[in-house]
Protein backbone atom coordinates (compact mmCIF):
# COMPACT_ATOMS: atom_id res chain seq x y z
CA UNK A 1 0.00 0.00 0.00
CA UNK A 2 1.51 3.34 -0.93
CA UNK A 3 0.53 6.69 0.47
CA UNK A 4 0.64 10.14 -0.98
CA UNK A 5 3.52 12.17 0.50
CA UNK A 6 3.80 15.53 -1.30
CA UNK A 7 7.42 16.64 -1.72
CA UNK A 8 6.97 20.25 -0.69
CA UNK A 9 5.58 19.59 2.79
CA UNK A 10 7.22 19.16 6.19
CA UNK A 11 6.19 16.21 8.34
CA UNK A 12 6.19 15.30 11.99
CA UNK A 13 6.72 11.70 13.07
CA UNK A 14 3.24 11.73 14.66
CA UNK A 15 1.90 12.12 11.07
CA UNK A 16 0.98 15.83 10.90
CA UNK A 17 2.11 17.90 7.89
CA UNK A 18 2.93 21.60 7.49
CA UNK A 19 2.83 23.68 4.34
CA UNK A 20 4.53 27.08 4.61
CA UNK A 21 3.44 29.95 2.45
CA UNK A 22 4.61 33.51 3.18
CA UNK A 23 5.01 33.03 6.93
CA UNK A 24 1.68 31.22 7.25
CA UNK A 25 1.76 27.53 8.09
CA UNK A 26 -1.13 25.25 7.11
CA UNK A 27 -1.43 22.09 9.22
CA UNK A 28 -3.17 18.77 8.61
CA UNK A 29 -2.65 15.02 8.99
CA UNK A 30 -1.02 12.78 6.41
CA UNK A 31 -2.59 10.36 3.97
CA UNK A 32 -1.09 7.53 6.04
CA UNK A 33 -2.69 8.90 9.22
CA UNK A 34 -6.17 9.22 7.71
CA UNK A 35 -5.91 5.69 6.33
CA UNK A 36 -4.80 4.28 9.69
CA UNK A 37 -7.72 5.94 11.45
CA UNK A 38 -10.31 4.93 8.86
CA UNK A 39 -13.64 6.73 8.57
CA UNK A 40 -13.20 10.00 10.43
CA UNK A 41 -16.39 11.15 12.13
CA UNK A 42 -15.32 13.97 14.44
CA UNK A 43 -12.61 16.61 14.54
CA UNK A 44 -12.04 18.87 17.53
CA UNK A 45 -9.87 21.93 16.81
CA UNK A 46 -8.69 25.01 18.72
CA UNK A 47 -10.15 28.47 18.06
CA UNK A 48 -8.76 31.37 16.09
CA UNK A 49 -6.31 33.31 18.23
CA UNK A 50 -5.24 30.27 20.31
CA UNK A 51 -1.51 29.67 20.57
CA UNK A 52 0.09 26.39 19.54
CA UNK A 53 3.25 25.00 21.10
CA UNK A 54 5.33 22.71 18.92
CA UNK A 55 4.95 19.15 20.17
CA UNK A 56 1.77 19.78 22.22
CA UNK A 57 -1.60 18.34 21.32
CA UNK A 58 -3.95 20.85 19.70
CA UNK A 59 -6.99 18.74 18.92
CA UNK A 60 -8.62 15.37 18.48
CA UNK A 61 -9.42 13.34 15.40
CA UNK A 62 -11.90 10.57 15.94
CA UNK A 63 -12.80 7.78 13.56
CA UNK A 64 -15.39 5.07 13.98
CA UNK A 65 -12.74 2.76 15.39
CA UNK A 66 -10.28 5.04 17.19
CA UNK A 67 -9.63 8.41 18.76
CA UNK A 68 -6.30 10.15 18.29
CA UNK A 69 -4.73 13.38 19.55
CA UNK A 70 -3.09 15.60 16.96
CA UNK A 71 0.15 17.42 17.78
CA UNK A 72 1.36 20.82 16.69
CA UNK A 73 4.38 20.44 14.42
CA UNK A 74 5.28 24.12 14.92
CA UNK A 75 4.49 26.98 17.33
CA UNK A 76 2.40 30.01 16.52
CA UNK A 77 -0.94 31.73 16.72
CA UNK A 78 -3.98 30.19 15.00
CA UNK A 79 -5.26 32.54 12.27
CA UNK A 80 -7.86 30.24 10.68
CA UNK A 81 -9.68 27.00 11.47
CA UNK A 82 -11.20 24.75 8.81
CA UNK A 83 -14.82 25.05 9.90
CA UNK A 84 -15.91 22.67 7.12
CA UNK A 85 -14.45 19.78 9.11
CA UNK A 86 -17.00 20.25 11.88
CA UNK A 87 -19.80 19.21 9.54
CA UNK A 88 -17.77 17.18 7.07
CA UNK A 89 -14.94 15.49 8.98
CA UNK A 90 -14.74 12.93 6.15
CA UNK A 91 -12.91 15.63 4.13
CA UNK A 92 -9.80 14.56 6.05
CA UNK A 93 -10.16 11.08 4.54
CA UNK A 94 -11.00 12.32 1.08
CA UNK A 95 -8.39 15.05 0.70
CA UNK A 96 -5.92 15.10 3.61
CA UNK A 97 -3.55 17.62 1.98
CA UNK A 98 -6.26 19.80 0.45
CA UNK A 99 -9.84 20.33 1.69
CA UNK A 100 -8.97 18.30 4.78
CA UNK A 101 -6.53 20.93 6.16
CA UNK A 102 -7.09 21.78 9.84
CA UNK A 103 -5.43 25.04 10.89
CA UNK A 104 -3.59 28.04 9.53
CA UNK A 105 -0.98 29.36 11.91
CA UNK A 106 1.13 32.49 12.02
CA UNK A 107 4.53 30.82 12.18
CA UNK A 108 6.44 31.97 15.29
CA UNK A 109 9.84 30.48 14.51
CA UNK A 110 10.82 29.31 11.03
CA UNK A 111 13.75 27.49 12.62
CA UNK A 112 11.32 24.90 14.00
CA UNK A 113 10.79 23.63 10.45
CA UNK A 114 14.32 22.24 10.55
CA UNK A 115 13.24 19.84 13.29
CA UNK A 116 10.62 18.30 11.00
CA UNK A 117 11.02 15.53 8.42
CA UNK A 118 11.08 16.11 4.69
CA UNK A 119 9.02 13.90 2.38
CA UNK A 120 11.82 11.43 1.86
CA UNK A 121 12.53 11.05 5.58
CA UNK A 122 8.85 10.70 6.36
CA UNK A 123 8.43 8.05 3.69
CA UNK A 124 11.40 6.16 5.14
CA UNK A 125 9.75 6.26 8.55
CA UNK A 126 6.56 4.69 7.16
CA UNK A 127 8.47 1.90 5.41
CA UNK B 1 0.03 -16.90 23.69
CA UNK B 2 -0.68 -16.72 20.00
CA UNK B 3 -3.95 -15.56 18.53
CA UNK B 4 -6.38 -18.04 17.03
CA UNK B 5 -6.98 -17.51 13.33
CA UNK B 6 -10.24 -18.12 11.49
CA UNK B 7 -10.06 -20.67 8.62
CA UNK B 8 -10.50 -17.82 6.12
CA UNK B 9 -7.59 -15.80 7.53
CA UNK B 10 -5.47 -16.12 4.39
CA UNK B 11 -8.34 -15.13 2.15
CA UNK B 12 -8.97 -12.03 4.29
CA UNK B 13 -5.30 -11.08 4.24
CA UNK B 14 -5.29 -11.34 0.44
CA UNK B 15 -8.31 -9.03 0.30
CA UNK B 16 -6.29 -6.39 2.14
CA UNK B 17 -8.11 -6.59 5.47
CA UNK B 18 -6.84 -4.84 8.60
CA UNK B 19 -6.84 -7.23 11.55
CA UNK B 20 -7.39 -6.89 15.28
CA UNK B 21 -7.32 -9.11 18.34
CA UNK B 22 -10.89 -9.89 19.33
CA UNK B 23 -11.53 -12.40 22.08
CA UNK B 24 -8.16 -14.02 21.38
CA UNK B 25 -8.81 -14.26 17.63
CA UNK B 26 -7.06 -12.37 14.88
CA UNK B 27 -10.09 -11.08 12.99
CA UNK B 28 -10.61 -8.59 10.15
CA UNK B 29 -11.73 -5.11 11.35
CA UNK B 30 -12.38 -3.76 7.90
CA UNK B 31 -11.73 -4.60 4.28
CA UNK B 32 -12.37 -1.28 2.57
CA UNK B 33 -14.04 1.21 4.90
CA UNK B 34 -16.33 0.63 7.85
CA UNK B 35 -18.76 3.13 6.37
CA UNK B 36 -18.93 1.34 3.00
CA UNK B 37 -19.23 -2.09 4.60
CA UNK B 38 -21.96 -0.81 6.92
CA UNK B 39 -23.87 0.70 3.99
CA UNK B 40 -23.64 -2.54 2.01
CA UNK B 41 -25.46 -4.40 4.78
CA UNK B 42 -28.15 -1.74 5.21
CA UNK B 43 -28.67 -1.29 1.45
CA UNK B 44 -28.00 -4.70 -0.10
CA UNK B 45 -25.88 -7.46 1.44
CA UNK B 46 -22.60 -8.10 3.27
CA UNK B 47 -20.65 -11.16 4.40
CA UNK B 48 -18.99 -11.48 7.80
CA UNK B 49 -16.58 -14.17 8.93
CA UNK B 50 -17.78 -14.96 12.44
CA UNK B 51 -15.74 -18.12 12.94
CA UNK B 52 -14.52 -16.64 16.23
CA UNK B 53 -17.90 -17.43 17.77
CA UNK B 54 -17.84 -20.58 19.89
CA UNK B 55 -19.68 -23.79 18.98
CA UNK B 56 -20.35 -26.33 21.71
CA UNK B 57 -22.09 -29.59 20.99
CA UNK B 58 -24.47 -30.66 23.75
CA UNK B 59 -25.81 -34.14 23.13
CA UNK B 60 -27.17 -37.15 24.99
CA UNK B 61 -30.39 -38.08 26.81
CA UNK B 62 -30.19 -35.23 29.33
CA UNK B 63 -28.93 -32.48 27.00
CA UNK B 64 -32.26 -30.64 27.10
CA UNK B 65 -32.37 -30.68 30.88
CA UNK B 66 -28.81 -29.37 31.21
CA UNK B 67 -29.47 -26.38 28.94
CA UNK B 68 -32.91 -25.78 30.41
CA UNK B 69 -31.44 -25.54 33.90
CA UNK B 70 -28.40 -23.48 32.88
CA UNK B 71 -30.33 -20.79 31.02
CA UNK B 72 -33.34 -18.76 32.17
CA UNK B 73 -35.15 -19.69 28.95
CA UNK B 74 -37.53 -22.45 27.93
CA UNK B 75 -35.14 -24.79 26.12
CA UNK B 76 -37.63 -27.67 26.63
CA UNK B 77 -40.05 -25.74 24.43
CA UNK B 78 -37.67 -25.68 21.47
CA UNK B 79 -38.11 -28.22 18.70
CA UNK B 80 -35.86 -29.58 15.97
CA UNK B 81 -34.55 -26.77 13.83
CA UNK B 82 -35.51 -24.03 16.29
CA UNK B 83 -33.14 -21.67 18.06
CA UNK B 84 -33.38 -19.16 20.86
CA UNK B 85 -31.36 -16.26 22.20
CA UNK B 86 -30.53 -16.61 25.89
CA UNK B 87 -27.71 -16.26 28.39
CA UNK B 88 -25.85 -18.20 31.04
CA UNK B 89 -26.16 -16.76 34.52
CA UNK B 90 -24.18 -16.89 37.69
CA UNK B 91 -26.01 -17.90 40.91
CA UNK B 92 -26.47 -14.20 41.70
CA UNK B 93 -28.24 -13.63 38.38
CA UNK B 94 -25.31 -11.86 36.71
CA UNK B 95 -24.90 -12.63 32.99
CA UNK B 96 -21.76 -14.63 32.18
CA UNK B 97 -22.34 -14.62 28.44
CA UNK B 98 -25.19 -14.35 25.97
CA UNK B 99 -25.68 -17.30 23.65
CA UNK B 100 -27.80 -18.78 20.91
CA UNK B 101 -29.06 -22.32 21.52
CA UNK B 102 -29.80 -24.26 18.33
CA UNK B 103 -31.84 -27.44 18.52
CA UNK B 104 -30.20 -29.21 15.59
CA UNK B 105 -32.70 -29.84 12.75
CA UNK B 106 -31.53 -33.39 12.01
CA UNK B 107 -29.26 -34.53 14.85
CA UNK B 108 -30.20 -35.13 18.47
CA UNK B 109 -27.65 -32.53 19.61
CA UNK B 110 -27.96 -28.91 20.55
CA UNK B 111 -25.39 -26.41 19.33
CA UNK B 112 -24.65 -23.72 21.89
CA UNK B 113 -22.99 -20.63 20.43
CA UNK B 114 -21.26 -18.40 22.99
CA UNK B 115 -19.15 -15.34 22.18
CA UNK B 116 -15.57 -15.28 20.97
CA UNK B 117 -13.16 -16.47 23.63
CA UNK B 118 -15.93 -17.79 25.91
CA UNK B 119 -16.08 -21.32 24.51
CA UNK B 120 -13.79 -22.96 27.09
CA UNK B 121 -15.37 -21.09 30.01
CA UNK B 122 -18.90 -22.05 28.95
CA UNK B 123 -17.87 -25.64 28.29
CA UNK B 124 -16.40 -25.82 31.79
CA UNK B 125 -19.65 -24.49 33.19
CA UNK B 126 -21.70 -27.07 31.32
CA UNK B 127 -19.36 -29.83 32.45
CA UNK B 128 -19.44 -28.73 36.08
CA UNK B 129 -23.24 -28.74 36.18
CA UNK B 130 -23.54 -31.98 34.25
CA UNK B 131 -21.47 -33.61 37.01
CA UNK B 132 -23.20 -31.77 39.84
CA UNK B 133 -26.64 -32.77 38.60
CA UNK B 134 -25.47 -36.23 37.50
CA UNK B 135 -26.80 -35.83 33.95
CA UNK B 136 -26.11 -38.07 30.96
CA UNK B 137 -24.75 -35.49 28.48
CA UNK B 138 -21.95 -35.59 25.91
CA UNK B 139 -20.13 -32.28 25.63
CA UNK B 140 -17.59 -31.26 23.04
CA UNK B 141 -16.02 -28.04 21.89
CA UNK B 142 -16.41 -27.76 18.10
CA UNK B 143 -15.15 -24.17 17.87
CA UNK B 144 -11.89 -25.04 16.14
CA UNK B 145 -13.35 -27.32 13.51
CA UNK B 146 -16.39 -25.14 12.78
CA UNK B 147 -16.48 -22.19 10.43
CA UNK B 148 -19.24 -19.62 10.51
CA UNK B 149 -20.22 -16.76 8.25
CA UNK B 150 -23.09 -14.30 8.46
CA UNK B 151 -24.77 -13.07 5.29
CA UNK B 152 -26.83 -10.03 6.22
CA UNK B 153 -28.88 -7.37 4.47
CA UNK B 154 -32.08 -6.91 2.49
CA UNK B 155 -30.69 -9.04 -0.37
CA UNK B 156 -29.33 -11.78 1.91
CA UNK B 157 -32.26 -14.18 1.53
CA UNK B 158 -32.06 -14.15 -2.25
CA UNK B 159 -28.27 -14.46 -2.28
CA UNK B 160 -28.13 -17.35 0.18
CA UNK B 161 -31.04 -19.15 -1.43
CA UNK B 162 -29.22 -18.97 -4.77
CA UNK B 163 -26.37 -21.16 -3.45
CA UNK B 164 -28.12 -23.59 -1.08
CA UNK B 165 -29.34 -26.98 -2.23
CA UNK B 166 -32.61 -26.46 -0.32
CA UNK B 167 -35.04 -23.57 -0.14
CA UNK B 168 -34.13 -21.28 2.76
CA UNK B 169 -36.61 -18.51 1.97
CA UNK B 170 -39.35 -20.00 4.15
CA UNK B 171 -37.25 -20.18 7.33
CA UNK B 172 -38.71 -18.19 10.20
CA UNK B 173 -36.51 -15.98 12.36
CA UNK B 174 -34.54 -18.27 14.70
CA UNK B 175 -35.26 -21.30 12.54
CA UNK B 176 -32.47 -23.40 11.04
CA UNK B 177 -32.15 -26.15 8.47
CA UNK B 178 -29.39 -28.43 7.30
CA UNK B 179 -28.50 -28.15 3.64
CA UNK B 180 -25.44 -28.01 1.41
CA UNK B 181 -23.57 -25.22 -0.33
CA UNK B 182 -21.37 -26.54 -3.14
CA UNK B 183 -21.33 -29.95 -1.47
CA UNK B 184 -20.46 -28.64 1.99
CA UNK B 185 -22.99 -29.57 4.69
CA UNK B 186 -24.18 -26.42 6.46
CA UNK B 187 -26.47 -25.39 9.23
CA UNK B 188 -28.27 -22.33 7.87
CA UNK B 189 -30.11 -20.27 10.48
CA UNK B 190 -32.19 -17.14 10.08
CA UNK B 191 -30.30 -15.23 12.74
CA UNK B 192 -27.92 -12.29 12.78
CA UNK B 193 -26.42 -9.38 14.63
CA UNK B 194 -27.06 -6.42 12.36
CA UNK B 195 -30.75 -5.57 12.61
CA UNK B 196 -31.19 -6.77 9.01
CA UNK B 197 -32.68 -9.94 7.62
CA UNK B 198 -30.19 -12.68 6.84
CA UNK B 199 -28.53 -15.89 7.89
CA UNK B 200 -25.74 -17.27 9.97
CA UNK B 201 -24.20 -20.35 8.39
CA UNK B 202 -22.13 -22.96 10.25
CA UNK B 203 -20.00 -25.53 8.42
CA UNK B 204 -16.97 -27.79 8.96
CA UNK B 205 -13.90 -25.56 8.70
CA UNK B 206 -12.42 -27.60 5.85
CA UNK B 207 -15.36 -26.36 3.74
CA UNK B 208 -14.42 -22.71 4.32
CA UNK B 209 -12.90 -22.12 0.89
CA UNK B 210 -15.98 -23.49 -0.86
CA UNK B 211 -18.26 -21.29 1.23
CA UNK B 212 -16.09 -18.24 0.61
CA UNK B 213 -16.14 -18.99 -3.14
CA UNK B 214 -19.93 -19.39 -3.15
CA UNK B 215 -20.27 -15.82 -1.86
CA UNK B 216 -17.29 -14.43 -3.80
CA UNK B 217 -19.07 -11.34 -5.11
CA UNK B 218 -20.61 -10.21 -1.81
CA UNK B 219 -19.01 -7.27 0.04
CA UNK B 220 -16.70 -8.49 2.83
CA UNK B 221 -17.41 -6.81 6.14
CA UNK B 222 -15.22 -6.69 9.24
CA UNK B 223 -15.78 -6.36 12.95
CA UNK B 224 -15.85 -2.56 12.65
CA UNK B 225 -19.05 -2.60 10.61
CA UNK B 226 -20.40 -5.47 12.69
CA UNK B 227 -20.09 -3.20 15.73
CA UNK B 228 -21.74 -0.13 14.19
CA UNK B 229 -24.55 -2.27 12.75
CA UNK B 230 -25.31 -4.09 16.01
CA UNK B 231 -25.20 -0.84 17.95
CA UNK B 232 -27.69 0.88 15.64
CA UNK B 233 -29.90 -2.17 16.18
CA UNK B 234 -29.50 -1.87 19.97
CA UNK B 235 -27.93 -5.33 20.28
CA UNK B 236 -25.55 -6.13 23.12
CA UNK B 237 -21.84 -6.88 22.90
CA UNK B 238 -20.70 -9.40 25.50
CA UNK B 239 -17.72 -8.21 27.53
CA UNK B 240 -18.50 -4.60 26.71
CA UNK B 241 -22.19 -3.95 27.46
CA UNK B 242 -22.07 -6.56 30.20
CA UNK B 243 -19.18 -8.37 31.83
CA UNK B 244 -19.35 -10.67 34.84
CA UNK B 245 -16.49 -8.84 36.61
CA UNK B 246 -16.25 -5.31 35.19
CA UNK B 247 -19.91 -4.60 34.40
CA UNK B 248 -21.95 -7.21 36.31
CA UNK B 249 -25.66 -7.02 35.51
CA UNK B 250 -28.66 -9.29 35.40
CA UNK B 251 -30.85 -9.69 32.28
CA UNK B 252 -33.42 -7.14 33.50
CA UNK B 253 -30.85 -4.37 33.99
CA UNK B 254 -29.34 -5.24 30.64
CA UNK B 255 -32.68 -4.98 28.85
CA UNK B 256 -32.95 -8.64 27.83
CA UNK B 257 -35.57 -9.61 30.41
CA UNK B 258 -37.50 -11.16 27.51
CA UNK B 259 -35.20 -14.21 27.66
CA UNK B 260 -36.24 -14.92 31.25
CA UNK B 261 -39.07 -17.39 31.76
CA UNK B 262 -39.69 -17.62 35.50
CA UNK B 263 -42.45 -20.22 34.92
CA UNK B 264 -40.28 -22.79 33.16
CA UNK B 265 -38.89 -24.58 36.20
CA UNK B 266 -35.68 -24.16 38.15
CA UNK B 267 -32.57 -22.66 36.61
CA UNK B 268 -29.27 -21.27 37.85
CA UNK B 269 -29.82 -17.72 39.04
CA UNK B 270 -33.61 -18.02 39.36
CA UNK B 271 -33.91 -17.00 43.06
CA UNK B 272 -31.79 -13.92 42.37
CA UNK B 273 -33.92 -12.96 39.36
CA UNK B 274 -37.14 -13.45 41.35
CA UNK B 275 -35.80 -11.02 43.94
CA UNK B 276 -34.78 -8.64 41.16
CA UNK B 277 -38.32 -8.68 39.77
CA UNK B 278 -39.70 -7.89 43.22
CA UNK B 279 -37.24 -5.06 43.92
CA UNK B 280 -37.05 -3.62 40.42
CA UNK B 281 -33.71 -2.85 38.79
CA UNK B 282 -31.33 -0.27 40.34
CA UNK B 283 -29.74 0.45 37.01
CA UNK B 284 -30.82 0.05 33.43
CA UNK B 285 -29.03 -0.09 30.13
CA UNK B 286 -30.51 2.66 27.94
CA UNK B 287 -30.12 3.95 24.42
CA UNK B 288 -28.56 7.40 24.27
CA UNK B 289 -28.60 9.95 21.47
CA UNK B 290 -25.91 12.62 21.73
CA UNK B 291 -27.27 16.07 20.99
CA UNK B 292 -23.86 17.48 20.00
CA UNK B 293 -21.15 16.20 17.72
CA UNK B 294 -18.94 13.98 19.89
CA UNK B 295 -18.33 10.27 20.21
CA UNK B 296 -19.06 8.53 23.49
CA UNK B 297 -16.83 5.55 24.20
CA UNK B 298 -16.84 2.66 26.65
CA UNK B 299 -16.20 3.94 30.18
CA UNK B 300 -17.17 7.58 29.70
CA UNK B 301 -19.12 8.80 32.76
CA UNK B 302 -22.78 9.81 32.60
CA UNK B 303 -23.50 12.67 35.01
CA UNK B 304 -26.39 14.72 36.34
CA UNK B 305 -25.61 18.03 38.02
CA UNK B 306 -22.01 16.97 38.40
CA UNK B 307 -22.94 13.68 40.05
CA UNK B 308 -22.09 10.35 38.42
CA UNK B 309 -25.29 8.45 37.55
CA UNK B 310 -23.93 5.92 35.08
CA UNK B 311 -21.38 4.80 32.53
CA UNK B 312 -21.30 4.48 28.76
CA UNK B 313 -20.69 0.91 27.59
CA UNK B 314 -20.74 1.37 23.79
CA UNK B 315 -20.82 4.37 21.49
CA UNK B 316 -20.22 5.35 17.90
CA UNK B 317 -21.19 7.70 15.14
CA UNK B 318 -24.15 5.97 13.54
CA UNK B 319 -23.25 5.64 9.85
CA UNK B 320 -26.89 5.20 8.84
CA UNK B 321 -28.34 8.04 10.91
CA UNK B 322 -25.39 10.45 10.87
CA UNK B 323 -25.95 10.97 14.60
CA UNK B 324 -23.71 9.92 17.50
CA UNK B 325 -25.36 7.14 19.54
CA UNK B 326 -24.42 5.20 22.64
CA UNK B 327 -25.63 2.71 25.21
CA UNK B 328 -24.91 2.85 28.88
CA UNK B 329 -26.16 2.03 32.35
CA UNK B 330 -27.93 4.75 34.31
CA UNK B 331 -29.63 4.81 37.70
CA UNK B 332 -33.19 3.61 37.17
CA UNK B 333 -34.51 7.12 37.95
CA UNK B 334 -32.86 8.39 34.77
CA UNK B 335 -33.87 5.55 32.47
CA UNK B 336 -37.16 6.91 31.10
CA UNK B 337 -37.27 7.70 27.39
CA UNK B 338 -36.68 11.42 26.87
CA UNK B 339 -34.60 11.93 30.03
CA UNK B 340 -31.86 14.49 29.46
CA UNK B 341 -28.38 13.36 30.43
CA UNK B 342 -24.89 14.80 30.35
CA UNK B 343 -21.99 12.71 29.11
CA UNK B 344 -18.50 13.55 30.25
CA UNK B 345 -16.32 12.98 27.18
CA UNK B 346 -12.63 13.60 27.82
CA UNK B 347 -13.44 16.43 30.20
CA UNK B 348 -16.11 18.00 28.02
CA UNK B 349 -19.81 17.99 28.98
CA UNK B 350 -22.00 16.82 26.11
CA UNK B 351 -25.81 16.95 26.16
CA UNK B 352 -27.60 13.70 25.43
CA UNK B 353 -31.08 12.18 25.61
CA UNK B 354 -32.38 8.72 26.53
CA UNK B 355 -34.00 7.14 23.47
CA UNK B 356 -35.58 3.78 22.72
CA UNK B 357 -33.64 1.07 20.90
CA UNK B 358 -33.28 0.04 18.14
CA UNK B 359 -31.89 3.47 17.30
CA UNK B 360 -32.85 2.91 13.66
CA UNK B 361 -36.51 3.19 14.67
CA UNK B 362 -36.25 5.91 17.31
CA UNK B 363 -33.69 8.42 16.05
CA UNK B 364 -34.24 10.70 13.06
CA UNK B 365 -31.43 10.71 10.52
CA UNK B 366 -29.61 14.00 10.00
Amino acid sequence: MSFEIPDELHYQDSHEWVRVDDGTATIGISDFAQDELGDIVFVELPSEGDDLDAGSDFGVVESIKAVSDVYAPISGSVTAVNEDLLDEPELVNEDPYGDGWMLKVDLADEGELDDLLDAEEYEAQLA
Amino acid sequence: MSLRKPPLYEAHAESGADFTDFGGWEMPVSFSSIRDEHAAVRDSVGLFDVSHMGELSVDGPDATELLHRLTPSDVEGLGDGRALYSCLLRDDGVILDDVIVYDHPTESEYVLVPNAGHDEEMLARLREHKLRWDLDVDLSNKTKETGMVAVQGPDAVERVDAVTADDVTELDPFEALETTIDGVTCLVARTGYTGEDGFEIMFPSEGSDAIEAAFADIQRCGLGARDTLRLEAGLLLSGQDFHSEDEPHDPFETGIGFVVDLDSGDFVGKPALERAVEDGPNEKLVGIRLDERAIARHGHPIVDDGEAIGTVTSGTMSPTLGVPIAMGYVDADFAATGTELTLSIRGRDVDATVVDTPFLDSVDAE
